[in-house]
């Protein structure tokens, strides 16, 4: 079957997107990407502490992936601006993933800042997903200005509640024609599964799997629903009702 | 001679001529690896060996971590 996710001209195989974050120990990570199967990573750009030096999560990450930088940190869109800037002299690609966050307390995306942000950095030729509040006028804008994806939150960022903006995310699944991934909130593959139902192109989460008893399982796991979701919103599901519809025939029942 | 420079927010006092390809390797980070800012203005992977550390110059040196 020819079901192709296609961002930034690149054929995406896995519509599952992993982050890379909260891992209690990094060195998990390749497992959990090769049971995710996924083709996408996400990766954060931070200042090197002296005091406490780490390896670079790229030494966990197998060649061949596509990385995308998120611009956490950057409570504005000149600050995106920067990051992605410097994400992009790392040398591992143009995709970025602009993250403009001034709410600490629900990490909620700010669309207009992002807005700017993704004008900028796409006529920059960055391949440009944009995290965003749910909003279609938003959605719309960062389409215009260059969008490659957008990426709606179903939930606060690691609050693992799921869909919470559900009614949201199919306005925007109607009516943006780029694709549209579900990123945030989604804590279990349920929840990623009824995100795939619904026609989202792929989703994006983190917590979830890194913060699990068994992150290659529910990588595994989550793969799974994934994919079933997918299966099911392509092969069209039947209607509901409000009353019973009989599943068996209901003449020639036997005689009383 | 040495020359002061701030880098992630700490003063330092380093040797001077020194480059940025040279900073790095004293604090054993790989060059490959990094991203260094120097003043706002980014530079080049493959112009760590031309900088030129200079008196006052404000660095950022950054790397992937982690993220979702």
């Amino acid at each position: 079957m020819d079901d192709q996710l296609i961002i930034g001209g690149k054929v995406i195989r896995s519509r599952l997107i992993t982050g890379s974050g909260k891992y209690r120990d990094d060195s998990i990570i390749r497992n959990v990407l090769e049971a995710a199967g996924c083709d996408v990573i996400t990766v954060a750009l931070r200042r090197i502490d002296f005091d406490r030096p780490d390896e670079s999560i790229l030494n966990y990450i197998p060649e061949g992936k596509i990385l995308l930088p998120n611009t956490s940190g950057a409570r504005n869109a000149q600050e995106a601006v920067r990051i992605a800037r410097l994400a992009q002299a790392m040398g591992c690609g143009n995709w970025i993933k602009i993250e403009v966050i001034n709410d600490s307390k629900y990490l909620l995306p700010d669309n207009s800042e992002t807005v700017i942000a993704t004008e900028i950095l796409a006529k920059e030729g960055f391949v440009v997903l944009p995290y965003m509040c749910p909003d279609l006028a938003s959605a719309r804008r960062m389409v215009d200005a260059g969008a490659a994806a957008v990426m709606p939150l179903g939930a606060p960022i690691g609050s693992n509640r799921g869909l919470q903006t559900r009614e949201l995310l199919e306005i925007l699944i109607d009516e943006i024609d780029v694709p549209v991934i579900v990123d945030a909130g989604i804590g279990c593959p349920s929840h990623a599964a009824m995100a795939m139902e619904m026609g989202a192109d792929a989703v994006l989460l983190n917590t979830a799997i890194a913060a699990s008893d068994d992150p290659v399982s529910m990588a595994r796991a989550f793969k799974l629903a994934i994919e079933a979701g997918r299966l099911a919103f392509l092969a069209g599901m039947a209607g509901q009702s409000r009353v019973a519809v009989a599943s068996s025939p209901l003449t020639g029942f036997l005689e009383s | 001679m040495n020359v002061n420079i701030r880098v992630n927010g700490k003063v330092e006092s380093v040797n001077s001529p020194k480059t940025l390809y040279d900073l790095l390797n004293d604090k054993a980070l790989n060059p490959e690896r990094v991203v260094v800012e120097v003043n706002n203005s980014i530079i080049k992977r493959d112009q760590f060996k031309e900088y030129t550390l200079q008196d006052g110059d404000s660095l950022e040196i950054l790397r992937f971590v982690g993220g979702g």
